[in-house]
C-alpha cells in the first residue's frame, strides 16, 4: 500500500460502524452510570445518533462542530451529565472494540478522539 | 437539467448540489444535523420520480420499498418530487365502500372495505378511516393485498371513541366512507425466508399481524413463525380458530394465545404476551420481532428485544397510541 491508511479505513469503514453500533448501543443502554439519561428516548432516533458518533470517533467523515456538541447536550448537562458519565461513554466504547477484536492502539486513537469532544459535551 | 419538486414550487437542482442544499438553499425548512448521510434527520420521502440507490443506504428496508432517502446525500440525475414525511398531504383521499361489519369479540369489530381506486399497500400498514373531513383514525390493515379483495380493519370500540364508537353503533354495509394511506413502516419484507419471526400484540394489535404472518406465510417463508397475542381474559382474545387452522397447515407456524389475568385454560399461555414471548425465546440475535398495539407494551418489548440480542433494523413495531382528542 502506498498511501498510510487513515483511522477509519483501519478500522474498516462504514461497515465496522455497523457492526459496532448495536453493540454499543447495548452497552450504554445496560450501563447502571448512564443508562438514566436514555429513558424515554426514541429508539430507533437514538440509533441514528450513535451511529453518527461512532463514525466521527473513527476519524469518519463528519460535519459536526464544537457548537453542535454543545447544543445536543445542552439539556443532559442541566440533568447532570458530568465527566464521569463521559468516562463511562469512552469505556463502553474501548469495550465495544475489543469484543469486535480491534488492537489496542487503535482503541486508543479512538478513545482520543471521543476524549477531544468531552469540553463541548460538558458544555464548558 | 433536474428539478426537484417539493409542496408545488420547482427548485433547480444545482450542480453537484444535494437535495437538502438545494431546498434550504431557498429558505424550505428541512431540519439537518450531520450532512454526511448518517443521522437520518434530514429523511424525506419520494412522492414522484426514484431517489437514487445511495441516498437509501443505512434506511430501513421498510423505508427503502417506501422511496425514503436521506436528502443531503441525494443527487438525483432525473426530476425528483419529495415531501416531508410527516407532509399528509402527499395522499389523496379514497372513497370506499362498507362490505361487511362483523364483531370478532365483544369490543372489536371487522370492517371490510371495497376501495373505489386501488390503493397499493403492504399487510400491517395502517389507513386514516374518515368520519367526517376532519375526524379520522388510524387503523392497522389485517389484509393482505394477493389473498384478500378488500382492505380488512380490526376496530376496537374505545369509551367515548368518537369513530370507533361511530363504527360500532352507526356504520352500516353499503355505506360510503373516506379513507387516506397506506403509510407506517411495520410490515413483512420478502427474502431471509429462513430468518425466525417473532410477533408480539395486545388487543387489536393482532389486525398488523395476521396480516403480517399470512403475508410471510403467503411468501413461503420458511423459517418459525412465533405469534403471540395477549389480553387479559379470554373474551379479548380472537380469530383463534383462525389461527388455529394456520397452525395445522403450516409447520413452521406457531401461535401462542396469552391471558395475563390469571390462571390459563389448557392451550393458552399465562401471563403478558411479551414476557411469554422473551421466557419461550430468550436470544433473539438474528430474529426478526414484530411488536404491535399498547404503546408501553411496544416500548418495552423494543428494548427487551434489542437487550436479548435482536438488531435494532429487525424491530419492526407499531404503538397504538389513543387519540388525546377522543
Amino acid at each position: 500500500m502506498s498511501q498510510q491508511q487513515s483511522l477509519y479505513e483501519k478500522l474498516g469503514g462504514e461497515a465496522a460502524v455497523n457492526a459496532a453500533v448495536d453493540i454499543f448501543y447495548r452497552k450504554v443502554l445496560s450501563d447502571d452510570r448512564i443508562s438514566s439519561f436514555f429513558e424515554g428516548v426514541d429508539m430507533e432516533t437514538q440509533a441514528a445518533k450513535q451511529k453518527s458518533f461512532l463514525t466521527m470517533a473513527f476519524g469518519g467523515p463528519h460535519n459536526y462542530s464544537g457548537l453542535d456538541m454543545r447544543r445536543g447536550h445542552a439539556h443532559l448537562v442541566e440533568r447532570g451529565l458530568n465527566d464521569s458519565h463521559v468516562d463511562a461513554v469512552i469505556e463502553d466504547l474501548g469495550a465495544t472494540l475489543r469484543e469486535l477484536n480491534v488492537s489496542e492502539e487503535l482503541i486508543a486513537q479512538v478513545a482520543a478522539i471521543a476524549e477531544s469532544t468531552r469540553n463541548d459535551v460538558l458544555g464548558r | 437539467m433536474v428539478n426537484i419538486r417539493y409542496a408545488k414550487d420547482n427548485f433547480e437542482l444545482g450542480e453537484n448540489q444535494s437535495v437538502l442544499d438545494c431546498l434550504t438553499g431557498r429558505g424550505v425548512p428541512i431540519p439537518f444535523s450531520c450532512r454526511n448521510g448518517v443521522c437520518q434527520t434530514c429523511l424525506m420521502r419520494a412522492t414522484g420520480g426514484t431517489p437514487p440507490e445511495n441516498s437509501q443506504n443505512g434506511l430501513k428496508d421498510t423505508l427503502k420499498l417506501q422511496n425514503y432517502f436521506l436528502a443531503c446525500i441525494c443527487h438525483p440525475t432525473a426530476d425528483l418530487e419529495v415531501a416531508l414525511p410527516n407532509d399528509d398531504d402527499v395522499q389523496a383521499v379514497i372513497p370506499a365502500t362498507v362490505k361487511s361489519l362483523k364483531l370478532l369479540n365483544s369490543e372489536i369489530m371487522h370492517v371490510e372495505l371495497e376501495c373505489h381506486a386501488p390503493i397499493d399497500y403492504r399487510a400491517g400498514q395502517f389507513i386514516n378511516l374518515f368520519r367526517d373531513q376532519s375526524l379520522g383514525r388510524s387503523y392497522s390493515l389485517a389484509s393482505v393485498p394477493h389473498e384478500d379483495d378488500h382492505l380488512h380493519l380490526h376496530v376496537r370500540r374505545l369509551p367515548q371513541g368518537r369513530v370507533s364508537g361511530w363504527i360500532h353503533e352507526e356504520l352500516r354495509p353499503g355505506e360510503t366512507v373516506e379513507i387516506r394511506g397506506p403509510g407506517g413502516d411495520c410490515f413483512y419484507i420478502p427474502g431471509n425466508t429462513e430468518q425466525g419471526l417473532v410477533l408480539i400484540g395486545t388487543g387489536s394489535g393482532l389486525a398488523p399481524l395476521y396480516g403480517i404472518v399470512r403475508d410471510a406465510l403467503s411468501q413461503n417463508h420458511t423459517g418459525p413463525i412465533h405469534l403471540f397475542h395477549g389480553s387479559r381474559d379470554l373474551n379479548g382474545l380472537y380469530l383463534t380458530g383462525e389461527l388455529r387452522d394456520l397452525v395445522e397447515q403450516y409447520p413452521n407456524f406457531n401461535y401462542v394465545p396469552c391471558l395475563s389475568g390469571g390462571e390459563a385454560p389448557h392451550g393458552f399461555a399465562s401471563g403478558r404476551a411479551d414476557d411469554v414471548a422473551f421466557q419461550q425465546i430468550p436470544n433473539l440475535k438474528n430474529w426478526r420481532m414484530f411488536l404491535c398495539g399498547h404503546p408501553d407494551m411496544v416500548k418495552a418489548a423494543k428494548k427487551k428485544a434489542f437487550m436479548a440480542g435482536a438488531s435494532m433494523k429487525d424491530i419492526y413495531a407499531d404503538a397504538f397510541n389513543v387519540s388525546q382528542s377522543s
